[in-house]
């Protein structure tokens, strides 16, 4: 895995585990790889790792089973939207409403782009 | 795990190396100890393995007084120099001669090591180029199991690849009850596996934070234009723009650049130490 300078490992590292779930490589209910394989799998310190673990948890996307590990809840695909959503309503939309204001644009003249765009890449 | 007070030392008679040193680290970390060129890292390391022995102060691992050298301290520390001799023997001959001073000597974990790293088991020792000896080495230490675990420049001298396996191994190493220092200059070799970071300059030790903390107090990122930032604590220009730290005044934790915050502590330190007290 490539990490970028932008954000904290901890955080890279829960987005990477989120994005396996959303392509359903890694199935809800299942359990996670434990805190010391995703640690040499990623390069990085178990403690990371485990401050990930932490943050998932927060956010209900995993759950832990005492003695076993960490698995991925029922639910985790709707609890992985709501938390990237919330993520992405403070961490990107700002610069991009920023954009919009300085080019005097409207948010109905983006609907036709917006749909434009789900056509030629999500049909 | 390590408690060093009051160190004084010096080479030389009124050339002090270390001037009334405290440190403190303790188990489950990794610490990076950065510093320039002659500030006393590898001195520091050879005072914790009981191979220099302070003028005044003390030095005191797991409980022992390092330079006495206790066999019960001995077996539960190893050092990794940066230069080191290796004897002409095979790895097999080696591993029987040094392994019965380790207790927790793991011959398996040894082996997995070599092949991890790729070394071939039945050459000679001396008939190895310095990075594949250095990785006989590192894997000898790992396997040792020992609570403290000192390696001098680690990566120095690995190729691409085996940097890549070292982060594993390491990784995998470490445990709750085992603390690992590694000096470096090569902070990009090994900055997602630090987790505490240990500044030495001018005789003492000036930065001692986690990184958790480091990122909760301080902002490292990349700017197109300086002037728009407040609180600029410490920048530095490059064709991409202008990488800078600033006090986190929000929520969120950017990813720790070590090169930039230790020129910023050497250049501006008492701004950045006032955050953190």
């Amino acid at each position: 895995m490539e990490f970028k300078d932008t954000q904290a490992i901890y955080v890279q590292i829960a987005d990477y585990i989120c994005e396996q779930v959303l392509l359903s490589k890694w199935q809800t209910e299942e359990r996670l790889p434990s805190v010391r394989e995703l640690a040499v799998l990623l390069e990085v310190n178990p403690n990371t790792v485990m401050r990930t673990c932490e943050l998932l948890q927060q956010q209900e996307i995993i759950y832990n089973k005492r003695g076993i590990g960490y698995f991925i809840s029922a639910d985790a695909v709707k609890k992985i939207k709501q938390y990237k959503k919330e993520a992405f309503i403070t961490n990107e939309l700002p610069s991009f409403f920023r954009s919009m204001y300085l080019l005097d644009l409207d948010l109905d003249e983006l609907k036709p782009h917006f749909e434009k765009f789900k056509k030629s890449n999500f049909n | 795990m390590i408690n060093i007070q009051s160190l004084s030392f010096s080479y030389r008679k009124n050339k002090p190396l270390f001037d009334n040193l405290q440190l403190r680290l303790e188990a489950g970390h990794i610490y990076g100890l950065l510093g320039k060129n002659g500030a006393g890292k590898s001195t520091l390391l050879k005072q914790m393995a009981g191979l220099l022995y302070p003028d005044k102060g003390t030095c005191e691992v797991m409980g022992y007084a390092a330079a006495k050298r206790q066999p019960a301290f001995l077996r539960e520390i190893f050092l990794v120099p940066e230069e080191f001799y290796l004897p002409r023997v095979s790895i097999t001959r080696y591993v029987n001669t040094y392994a019965p001073f380790y207790p927790n000597f793991d011959q398996g974990a040894f082996f997995s090591y070599l092949k991890e790293f790729d070394i071939p088991r039945d050459h000679m020792l001396t008939e190895m180029s310095y990075g594949q000896k250095k990785k006989v080495l590192i894997s000898f230490a790992l396997a040792t199991n020992t609570k403290v675990l000192i390696m001098d420049e680690p990566t120095n001298g690995l190729d691409i690849p085996s940097k890549s396996q070292f982060r594993k191994v390491i990784a995998a190493a470490v445990s709750e009850d085992k603390c690992i220092v590694i000096s470096t200059h090569q902070v990009r070799d090994l900055d997602n596996l630090i987790d505490s970071i240990v500044i030495i300059n001018d005789h003492k030790i000036i930065f001692r934070e986690d990184v958790q903390t480091v990122t909760d107090k301080l902002s490292f990122k990349t700017v197109s234009r300086i002037e728009e930032s407040t609180g600029v604590l410490f920048a530095d220009s490059n064709l991409r723009g202008h990488t800078i730290i600033t006090r986190n005044t929000g929520q969120e934790h950017s990813k720790i650049d070590m090169e930039l915050l230790f020129n910023a502590i050497l250049t501006n330190h008492q701004p950045i130490q006032e955050i953190f007290n």
